[in-house]
C-alpha cells in the first residue's frame, strides 16, 4: 500500500463504531491537516475514546473508513500502526516489570535503542528517571500515566493520539505535557487530543471538534471552541 | 525475527518476576500426586503400574493454572494491545507465550518426578528419554493452552470454562504421555515407545502451527 | 402468523417431517421385517439407528468445521448461525451416539462401555464440541463469540483422527469389534432409508436452529442508526 502523499494527517469519512446495541460513534467525519494540532471534547460517553482507539486501529470501524497518515484503517492496519502513538486509558503496562523494563520491552519490538542509558534519558523527560526499577505496581496514577506518556513518545510517531493526557496529573505533569505538545509540534507531529480542559487545550491545538453522543456537533477553530461547548 | 525475540524476552521478565507462583503451582501439583496415592490406597503394585498417569494427570491439572495465569498480567493494563498497536506480529506474541508456557510446564513435569519416585516406588532408568516425554508432551499442552487461555481470559467463567475446552482437546496428549511415561519406567519389549512419541510429535506440529496461525484472530478486535 | 412471517422456517420443518417419515419406514423394517442376524440375535438391530447417527454426527460436525471456516474468511455471519445450530446438532447426535453404544455394548459384552475407538473418539468429540457450546454461552460480544468458538471448532474438528488413531492403538490390546463392519444385503435397505431420514431430520433441525440463532444475531448486531441531526456532519479543515 503506497502512502497518500497529499498532506493529510487524518481523514475520516462516516466512521460508525458500535458496542452491543449501543451507538458509540455515528457518522464522524473530518480531515485533519499534517502537522496540525487537533482538540476532541464533549461529555464523557460522547464517543471521544471511541474514535481515538479507531484511528488507532484498537478497534475496527463498523461502518465508514479513515485514512491516517496516509494509510487505510482497514488494508494498511499494520502501516497505520507504525505511524500512530496512542496514550490510552489504559496504561498498556506490565506491572510486574520495573518502569525502565517496560520500555525495553516496548523499545525491542520497535526495533529502538533498548539500552539503559537512551531509555533513562525518556524517562528523565516526564521525570520517573528516580523511580526507573521500581515496579509499576507500586506506582501512583499520576505515574502511570507519565510512564504511558514516555512509551508514547519512545514509539516517536508522526501522528500521535492522547487521550485525556492531562487526567490524574499534577499541576508540574501538566506544564510537562504542554512542553511535550510543544515539542511534538515542531517536529511536525499530528496531535489529536481529547480533553475536558477546554481551555489549556484550546490554547494547544490549531482545530477543535465537539462530539456529542457519538455525533460531530461542532468543528471549527480551537480558539472558538470553549465558547461554542458552553 | 525481531518480534520473536522482544516476545521472548518480554516472557522471560515476566516469569522471572513471578517466580514464586510457579512454586505455588509446583506445590499444588504435588498434592495432586499426594491425593491421587490416597484415592487408590497404599497399594505398592498398584501405583507403581499407574505412576506415569498420575503424573500427567496432576502435570494436567496444575497447566490450567499456570496457562491462565500468564494471561493476567497481560489483561490487567491492556499490556497485549498495547504491544498489538506497536505493532508486534501476533504470531511472534504467540509462539513467545507459548514458548515460555512450554518452559515453565516442563520444568513442573520434571520437578515432579523426582515426587513420582517416592510416593510411587517408581523407577527411571532411563531420565533423558524420560525428559524427552516430558518436554513433547508438554509441548502438546502448551501450544492448544496458550490460544484458549487467550480467549478464556476474557469470557466470563474464566477458570471452568479453560479446562472446559482444554481436557478433551488434549486426550492425545495425555494417552500418548502417559503411555511413553509407562513404556519407559516398566520396560518397552515391543519397541512401541518410537511410535507413541510420533504421535506426540505429530500433535505437536499440528497444533503449533494451526493455533500460531488462529492467536491472531482470537486477540484483535 | 407463523409460517407466512417466516417462510424458512416452512423449509426446515418440511426437511424434519420427511425425515422422521423416512425413519418410521425404516425402523419398521429394520425392527420387523429384516431377518435375525446370525451371531448377534436382535440385539444388531440397534445398529439401525446406532450406524445412521454416526454417519450424520460426523456430517454435522464437519459441517460445522465449515461454517467456521467460511465464517473466519468470509465475516458473513450467517455461517456464524449455521455453525451454532451445526454444533448444537452434532452434540445431540453424538451424546445419542454414545448412550446407544452403551445399549449395545450391555447386552453384547456385559458393560456399559468398552473403549471401542469409534465410540471413545465420539464420547471425546461430544466433550469437545460442548466445551465449544459454553464459550458461546459465556462471551457476551457477539464477534468475539464468533470468532472464538470458530477458531475453537477448527482446532476441535482438526484434533479428531489424531483422537481416533491414539484410541485406538491404546485400545488395540484389547480387540473387540463393537460394530458390525461389512452389511450385507437384507440390512441395507432399512439401513440406507434410516440414513436418510436421519440427514433429513438433521438438516431440518439445523435450518431451523440456525435461524433462530439468525434473529438473535439480528438483535445483537445491526440496531438501526439513530437519525441524522440537522447539523452537517462533515466539516474539512483546511490543510496547513
Amino acid at each position: 500500500m503506497t502512502p497518500d502523499r497529499n498532506a493529510s494527517a487524518v481523514a475520516a469519512s462516516g466512521l460508525c463504531r458500535r458496542y452491543g446495541r449501543r451507538w458509540a460513534l455515528v457518522d464522524v467525519s473530518f480531515d485533519l491537516g499534517a502537522g496540525s494540532a487537533l482538540m476532541i471534547a464533549g461529555r464523557n460517553g460522547s464517543g471521544k475514546s471511541t474514535l481515538l482507539r479507531l484511528l488507532a486501529t484498537a478497534i475496527r470501524p463498523d461502518r465508514g473508513s479513515a485514512r491516517v497518515a496516509g494509510h487505510d484503517l482497514r488494508e494498511a492496519r499494520d502501516q497505520v500502526r507504525r505511524n500512530v502513538a496512542l496514550l490510552s486509558h489504559h496504561s498498556y503496562h506490565y506491572e510486574a516489570l520495573s518502569a525502565l523494563e517496560n520500555l525495553q520491552v516496548a523499545a525491542r519490538f520497535l526495533g529502538k535503542d533498548a539500552g539503559r542509558p537512551a531509555l533513562l534519558t525518556l524517562l528523565e523527560q516526564v521525570a520517573l528517571a528516580d523511580r526507573a526499577d521500581d515496579s509499576v505496581h507500586t506506582f501512583s496514577a499520576g505515574m502511570r500515566k507519565r510512564l504511558a506518556l514516555a512509551r508514547t513518545l519512545l514509539q516517536d510517531a508522526r501522528v500521535v493520539l492522547l487521550d485525556e493526557p492531562y487526567g490524574e496529573l499534577d499541576p508540574p505533569g501538566f506544564r510537562m505535557i504542554d512542553q511535550l505538545l510543544d515539542v511534538l509540534r515542531k517536529r511536525g507531529v499530528s496531535v489529536l487530543m481529547a480533553t475536558h480542559l477546554l481551555e489549556r487545550g484550546a490554547a494547544m491545538c490549531d482545530h477543535g471538534l465537539v462530539l456529542d453522543a457519538g455525533r460531530l456537533a461542532w468543528s471549527g477553530p480551537a480558539a472558538e471552541l470553549p465558547r461554542a461547548e458552553a | 525475527m525481531r518480534d520473536l525475540l522482544a516476545a521472548l524476552h518480554k516472557e522471560a521478565l515476566l516469569q522471572w518476576r513471578s517466580r514464586a507462583q510457579l512454586l505455588a503451582v509446583f506445590v499444588f501439583g504435588a498434592t495432586s500426586l499426594l491425593l491421587f496415592s490416597f484415592a487408590v490406597g497404599p497399594h505398592a503394585e498398584l501405583l507403581r503400574e499407574n505412576a506415569a498417569g498420575f503424573l500427567w494427570l496432576g502435570l494436567l491439572l496444575a497447566s490450567t493454572l499456570t496457562l491462565a495465569e500468564t494471561y493476567q498480567a497481560e489483561m490487567e493494563q491492556r499490556a497485549l494491545e498495547g504491544l498489538l498497536l506497536l505493532p508486534a506480529s501476533p504470531p511472534a506474541l504467540y509462539y513467545g507465550k507459548a514458548l515460555s508456557n512450554w518452559f515453565q510446564l516442563t520444568l513442573l513435569g520434571s520437578g515432579l518426578v523426582p515426587l513420582m519416585v517416592v510416593l510411587y516406588d517408581a523407577n527411571v532408568p532411563r531420565p533423558l528419554a524420560l525428559f524427552a516425554v516430558i518436554a513433547l508432551g508438554c509441548a502438546g499442552l502448551s501450544a492448544p493452552g496458550t490460544l484458549y487461555a487467550a480467549m478464556t481470559h476474557q469470557a466470563r467463567s474464566r477458570q471452568t470454562l479453560l479446562p472446559l475446552l482444554l481436557f478433551p482437546l488434549v486426550v492425545p496428549v495425555l494417552i500418548a504421555s502417559v503411555k511413553a511415561t509407562s513404556l519407559l519406567m516398566t520396560g518397552d519389549p515391543m519397541g512401541q515407545l518410537r511410535p507413541w512419541m510420533l504421535l506426540l510429535a505429530c500433535f505437536d506440529a499440528l497444533h503449533w502451527s494451526l493455533c500460531g496461525l488462529l492467536f491472531g484472530r482470537v486477540v484483535e478486535d | 402468523m407463523g409460517a407466512a412471517r417466516d417462510p424458512g422456517a416452512g423449509r426446515g420443518y418440511g426437511f424434519m417431517m420427511f425425515g422422521f417419515l423416512l425413519l418410521l419406514v425404516g425402523s419398521y423394517i429394520g425392527l420387523f421385517r429384516a431377518p435375525t442376524e446370525a451371531f448377534m440375535g436382535d440385539v444388531y438391530r440397534i445398529m439401525y439407528v446406532h450406524v445412521p447417527t454416526a454417519w450424520n454426527t460426523m456430517l454435522a460436525f464437519t459441517f460445522a468445521f465449515f461454517c467456521a471456516l467460511l465464517f473466519l474468511f468470509r465475516g458473513d455471519f450467517k455461517w456464524d448461525s449455521r455453525h451454532e445450530a451445526a454444533v448444537e446438532v452434532g452434540v445431540m447426535l453424538s451424546g445419542l451416539l454414545c448412550m446407544q453404544g452403551s445399549l449395545w455394548a450391555k447386552p453384547t459384552w456385559g458393560v456399559w462401555w468398552d473403549w471401542d475407538p469409534r465410540l471413545t473418539t465420539t464420547a471425546v468429540m461430544f466433550f469437545s464440541f460442548a466445551g465449544i457450546l459454553a464459550l458461546r454461552r459465556f462471551v457476551d460480544d457477539p464477534v468475539k463469540r464468533a470468532t472464538w468458538s470458530a477458531a475453537a471448532t477448527i482446532v476441535a474438528y482438526v484434533d479428531v483422527p489424531i483422537v481416533y488413531f491414539s484410541v485406538r492403538w491404546w485400545n488395540s490390546l484389547h480387540q473387540m469389534q463393537s460394530s458390525p463392519e461389512t452389511v450385507s444385503a437384507p440390512f441395507l435397505i432399512p439401513l440406507r432409508t434410516n440414513a436418510f431420514g436421519v440427514l433429513f431430520l438433521m438438516t431440518g433441525l439445523i435450518m431451523l436452529r440456525a435461524r433462530v440463532a439468525a434473529l438473535r444475531l439480528e438483535q445483537e448486531l445491526a440496531p438501526p442508526l439513530p437519525p441524522p441531526h440537522a447539523a452537517p456532519s462533515l466539516q474539512p479543515e483546511p490543510a496547513r
